[in-house]
């Protein structure tokens, strides 16, 4: 009787306990304490301080030195506060365009970006396909390794003249340069990966009878991933890193030749600005693409 | 009667370059429907080999296997297997990795609902089915081996082939696990062929002990019948004269005349 009363009142005061816990239900009517909420909103304001401080300081004192550097008369370089004086117009308003290239830093960024979205998105696509290939097949991978591994030393820029005698166009030559400065990393992960799918994984699909397709869809993808994502990671930085290159040279819309457009209108401000979006972008993609492997891997590691 | 299935003089050899192993050696033997048939030895001796071949994963070098008078020789969900380390695929749940045989053995025999109920039916069985949306990874090792039974017992194999279940569990849930097989096989009556190197499990468990020597070269050496009635209890068992005496020569097989000479 006793027994019911306090458990009506667990569930009316704390969590809800299921009816079976009637021991646990006393206890749980101990617990509720309003006090340490305020504590724990303090000590997560302290760790998140403690991990936002130190970076903020050193920016500080980067900042402050780099001042005080490029404050002097003759400095070749301006100091923060004329970069910031400089570019206020691009900084605070990123959408306008007066037609030509003379547009807002959004457009020039979101033109890279759409170069490196197609072209990297071609390069995921073709790099686990061949990458799977390689890795399952030691026919292909005998025929193939060879060839990859003398490729993917050419550093992408050599690759632009030939796309632009392929192509006679800027736009699929950067977008080629793109494809094949991200692909292989993609390639040789995800074949390592292939390879390294644990034969209990395999035994379990032929027992079950996975048709090749099945196969590749429910064990291979999912095994792989962890190193199919290593390899997607290291190719959107090579990739974000080839755009800028490629654009200095095939010109238009496009940060890469804006920055090389500020240089030789001599408004090194302007540069500064762009490496900074550069940099802030490249850090996000990376994030980005590291996220979504952690999104998509949950749970694979092996156990 | 015909036999259910039958190892018809399978021999495998291994070759490497120049060097060939001959791993197995005029393997006989007929096991009946419902029958549950262990295969004990040292390590090293080809079982596992053995039961690959049984699975299909593994090719005979000569000889063939029969099931239901008809050769298998690939490996498919009438075999199904309960692997050593579970085999649990680690990105997909409780009830996924269960659900992945009964897909593809009943797609076209069992709507998508009756699909889902058989899982969950075998889940139950094996009492898991309250982890059904659990990760392998967050699961204990007997639980796990309780989803790989009930992943092979879904397929509905005609024969279920276990290699060494219970090697990779502590001795407590080592027991309880067998216990719940005993019960399956019980309740089912599946025919099931073991891989084990633990006396006690093969004696416990086995309508018939098959004794193999040691490798290379492995035969089977004896075939011993253990004739406890079943339901079998473990506790009441441990004083059974029946129950030790096939223990004993089972023991007297594997330490006295085929005592394992080299170090593990």
């Amino acid at each position: 009787m006793s027994m019911h009363a306090i458990k009506a009142e667990a569930t009316a005061v704390a969590i809800p306990a299921p009816s079976s816990l009637t021991t646990a239900a006393p206890v749980v009517t101990m617990t509720p304490k309003q006090a340490p909420r305020a504590e724990k909103y303090v000590k997560m304001a302290r760790e998140t301080a403690a991990r936002v401080v130190p970076p903020l300081v050193v920016i500080a004192l980067l900042m402050l030195f780099w001042e005080l550097v490029c404050r002097r008369a003759g400095s070749t370089l301006p100091p923060p506060s004329r970069v910031f004086s400089d570019t206020k117009e691009l900084i605070f308003d990123p959408f306008f365009d007066r037609g030509g290239i003379d547009k807002g830093l959004f457009w020039h960024l979101s033109a890279s970006l759409q170069r490196v979205a197609l072209g990297y998105s071609i390069a995921a696509i073709v790099g686990i396909g061949l990458g799977t290939l390689v890795g399952q097949s030691v026919w292909a991978m005998r025929g193939l390794d060879p060839l990859f591994q003398v490729l993917r030393t050419i550093p992408p820029l050599a690759w632009l003249p030939l796309s632009l005698a392929a192509f006679r166009d800027g736009q699929p030559s950067a977008i080629f340069v793109i494809f094949i400065t991200s692909v292989w990393p993609i390639i040789i992960n995800t074949a390592v990966g292939i390879r390294n799918i644990p034969q209990d994984y395999r035994n379990v699909a032929a027992v079950v009878q996975l048709n090749p397709l099945e196969f590749f869809g429910k064990i291979m993808i999912p095994a792989a991933a962890p190193y199919i994502f290593t390899g997607l990671r290291i190719g959107i930085g090579l990739s974000w890193l080839a755009i800028v290159a490629a654009e200095m040279l095939i010109g238009g819309v496009g940060i890469g030749f804006f920055i090389w457009d500020a240089w030789n209108s001599s408004h090194i401000s302007e540069i500064i600005l762009a490496l900074f979006y550069v940099g802030i972008i490249g850090f996000v993609l990376d994030r980005l693409i590291a996220g979504l492997g952690k999104l998509v891997t949950h749970g694979t590691s092996v156990s | 009667m015909q036999a259910y299935l039958k190892l018809d003089h399978i021999d495998k050899t291994f070759t490497r370059g120049n060097a060939t192993t001959e791993v197995l050696k005029e393997i006989n033997l007929t096991i009946d429907k419902g029958e549950y048939v262990s295969i004990i030895g040292h390590s090293g001796c080809g079982k596992s080999t053995l039961l690959n071949i049984v699975a299909g994963l593994t090719d005979c070098t000569t000889g063939c296997v029969l099931l239901e008078n008809r050769e298998v020789n690939s490996p498919g969900p009438d075999r199904a297997v309960v692997f050593q380390n579970h085999s649990l695929l680690p990105w997909l749940t409780v009830y996924e990795n269960v659900k992945l045989g009964v897909d593809k053995v009943f797609a076209s025999t069992k709507t998508r609902a009756e699909r889902a109920a058989w899982v969950m039916h075998n889940l139950n069985l094996v009492q898991m089915a309250h982890a059904k949306d659990k990760r392998p990874s967050e699961i204990s090792g007997g639980m796990k081996q309780r989803v790989g039974i009930a992943r092979a017992l879904a397929m509905e194999p005609k024969v279920l082939l276990l290699d060494e279940p219970f090697g990779a569990l502590d001795a407590l849930t080592r027991a309880h696990l067998q216990d719940s097989v005993m019960a399956l096989h019980q309740k089912l009556g599946n025919t099931i062929l073991m891989i084990t190197h633990d006396v006690d499990e093969a004696v416990l468990l086995s309508d018939r002990i098959v004794m193999m020597t040691n490798g290379p070269s492995a035969r089977i050496g004896e075939v011993l019948e253990v004739p406890l009635a079943r339901p079998r209890k473990r506790l009441e068992l441990a004083t059974n004269p029946g129950y030790l005496k096939c223990r004993q020569r089972v023991l007297e097989f594997l330490y006295e005349r085929h005592r394992f000479v080299e170090a593990a």
